[in-house]
């Protein structure tokens, strides 16, 4: 088990043990391998269920939103800045959420590694410092922690918890070594046709599960604009039209409010990379108006104020 | 019906005589899915693989299916005649399909096919089109359970001829009289080969070491299995994303839409999941099932209480494990089978 298991499970066993918190939200270990369980612990007992590795690949404010009583929570970076853009947009009482802040090792990514070993069965995967070690039926093999790690987490500016209420172990290199915008700007040198036809073949395997739409804490609308039915603005079937509208409509929800923390990327069963469309907008949002989401709380979101000297865009 | 064999070189003729009748469909690798793919003679079939990421109830029970179209326009002499889709145009062979999948087919024919009355006619044309040729699995994957749940790497029911994978060569079992004429032209298998797929069953079987037990679900009356107190925790992580109910291969329910433009509209059908808030929700605004807890728990009670009771014991699983491997949040179906089987109040 690793220092910083040891080290959430004391402190929320201690704040339940207090009485200062109703529940700890953070992950329990998984029971298929590459696979944690966002978790509740309600007493001392279940911390110790608690674990934190690389396979930790949600975002757990997605679980505050409508959420009763005083929980605290386990936020990395990207996590904490969705916590305060949650409380900015008024989903999230500050008082209510007590945030355990962590530092990111970087999350890793399962699609990558069994990409590594295609006809295998994998039965194990640990890991060991920089390295992971794989196991299956008749194998193991170790592989480099920085080429299977997901692609979010390389371009991660923030890998620790922007605001916090107590920091568990130590703070860490703040980025992963990648940059936001590489990503962001293949759709640049793209004239409108070749933009069209990159946007089809990412989204083309979609099976509308909304996988990507639930596990993210920016979708939080009473009524998903694809759940409306009257009017119903988009069919409900695999028709291209519908399913693109979707996927563009939620990408441009998110505009300003993305903190690029993968969630959608790793919940998605076809693989598809929906960040490639976000990526494109936050670099926008930065460039526009120099703003990154989930820094601060005082900051005003740039898309929820209107000022006269506002950029246009289509300048 | 005799074992029969085939040398791996020699499956191009074998997929040349099953494409002679059929459209024949196959397991590909597409980067790194596993995707269902149509094969022509002369393609090199995938035997190297777990399972289809996607299960093939979609051949049978299309995502979005149009079930008719119409005109909407009493004028014109061909305004407002509702037409039929025309059935499927010939006969389908999947290939290499695995047993628990094709068990599978055999789940929904309870379902779809229940009724003389009111037999669903989608369903049935293309399942009385499609012929299944199955191949043994010999490596279970970790979130395999089929034989806990009254499937196995090696079942035959259902399949119209079953292959094994025997290294070099390939035992092939006819099962049905369709299986036993398309495969009329290769040779008897040998003892020795019978008893190679025998002793790879039994190690594919061994393999699968985590199931679920049912006994007390069984026993149980419905009221007293769907108060049981696992249901409060098991949905805690669900994010009602329609991942599970999507990529099982036994889960059918479905939503109608009509669509038009213009004059010109179309009704079809499309994969309906009880994940989501809209499932079941009424007009008048209320929604038997309003809460997320609610929702997880008719998923679990549909497949392991509701249908054994209305299908004659037949549970709505097969043990493929795909809901549980492409779950985002870990939901293992296994833990939550064996949670609802615990004893209550002790």
């Amino acid at each position: 088990m690793n220092e910083t298991t040891q080290q959430i499970r004391a402190a929320a066993k201690r704040l339940l043990e207090e009485g200062r918190v109703d529940c700890v939200i953070g992950y329990a270990k998984g029971t298929v391998p590459m696979q944690e369980q966002p978790y509740f612990a309600y007493t001392p007992e279940e911390a110790e269920n608690l674990v934190w590795t690389g396979f930790c690949t949600n975002n757990l404010a997605n679980f505050l939103i409508r959420r009763s009583g005083r929980n605290a929570i386990l936020a990395q970076g990207c996590v904490s800045r969705n916590i305060v853009g949650l409380i900015k947009e008024n989903q999230v009482k500050r008082e209510d959420v007590y945030i355990l802040g962590v530092h990111s090792p970087g999350m890793l990514d399962a699609g990558k590694i069994k990409a590594e070993f295609p006809d295998k069965v994998i039965t194990e995967v640990e890991e060991d410092g920089e390295e992971i070690v794989v196991r299956g039926r008749g194998f193991e093999e170790r592989l480099d922690r920085k080429k299977v790690k997901r692609n979010n987490c390389y371009t991660c500016t923030h890998r620790n918890a922007v605001l916090y209420d107590e920091f568990i172990g130590q703070e860490g290199p703040q980025t992963g070594g990648g940059d936001i915008d590489n990503v962001a700007a293949p759709w640049e040198s793209l004239d409108p046709d070749q933009r069209w036809a990159e946007f089809e073949s990412t989204f083309k395997d979609c099976i509308r599960c909304y996988a990507c739409r639930n596990v993210c804490p920016l979708c939080y609308c009473d009524v998903c604009f694809v759940d409306e039915n009257n009017p119903q603005w988009c069919g409900k079937g695999l028709e291209e039209p519908d399913v693109f509208t979707f996927h563009i409509l939620r990408a441009f929800h998110c505009a300003g409010r993305c903190t690029d923390c993968g969630a959608c990327e790793s919940a998605c069963p076809v693989g598809i990379k929906m960040r490639t469309l976000t990526s494109k907008l936050e670099k926008d949002i930065r460039e526009l108006y120099g703003y990154q989401p989930g820094l601060d709380l005082e900051t005003p979101t740039p898309l929820t104020v209107y000022r006269p000297n506002d950029p246009d865009v289509a300048e | 019906m005799a074992d029969k064999r085939i040398n791996k070189a020699e499956l191009p003729k074998l997929l040349e005589r099953l494409a002679q009748e059929h459209e024949v469909f196959a397991p590909a690798r597409d980067g790194s899915a596993m995707v269902w793919s149509r094969v022509e003679p002369g393609d090199v079939l995938e035997l190297e693989f777990t399972n289809t990421d996607l299960s093939p109830k979609g051949f049978l029970f299309p995502q979005t299916e149009r079930l008719m179209h119409f005109k909407n326009d009493p004028e014109d002499p061909e305004g407002m005649i509702m037409e039929a889709e025309p059935g499927l145009p010939g006969k389908r062979l999947l290939l290499n399909i695995r047993p628990c999948d094709a068990k599978a087919f055999k789940v929904l024919d309870k379902v779809f096919e229940r009724d003389e009355e009111a037999t669903d006619v989608y369903w049935k044309d293309k399942r009385d089109k499609t012929v299944l040729f199955g191949l043994a699995c010999k490596d279970p994957c970790p979130t395999c359970f089929c034989t806990t749940v009254n499937c196995g790497p090696h079942f035959e029911e259902g399949l119209d001829a079953l292959l094994v994978d025997l290294g070099d060569r390939l035992l092939v079992r006819p099962l049905s009289e369709t299986g036993e004429r398309l495969t009329a032209d290769l040779e008897e298998a040998g003892q020795e080969d019978t008893e190679a797929a025998t002793a790879q069953k039994e190690e594919a079987e061994a393999a699968i070491t985590r199931g679920v037990s049912m006994e007390n679900i069984e026993a149980r009356n419905v009221l007293e299995e769907y108060e049981h107190p696992c249901f409060d925790r098991i949905f805690e992580p669900c994010i009602n994303c329609g991942t599970c109910t999507y990529y099982c291969p036994t889960c059918h329910c479905f939503d109608i839409q009509d669509e038009t433009q213009g004059e010109l509209g179309k009704r079809y059908r499309t994969w309906d999941t009880c994940m989501s808030w809209l499932f079941t929700h009424h007009t008048s605004g209320h929604n038997p099932r309003g809460t997320k807890k609610d929702r997880v728990r008719q998923r679990f009670m549909h497949k392991f209480k509701y249908m054994p009771i209305k299908l004659e014991g037949s549970i709505g699983c097969v043990g493929c494990g795909r809901c549980t491997s492409k779950c985002p949040v870990n939901i293992d179906v296994r833990s939550v089978v064996n949670s609802m089987n615990e004893q209550i109040g002790e």
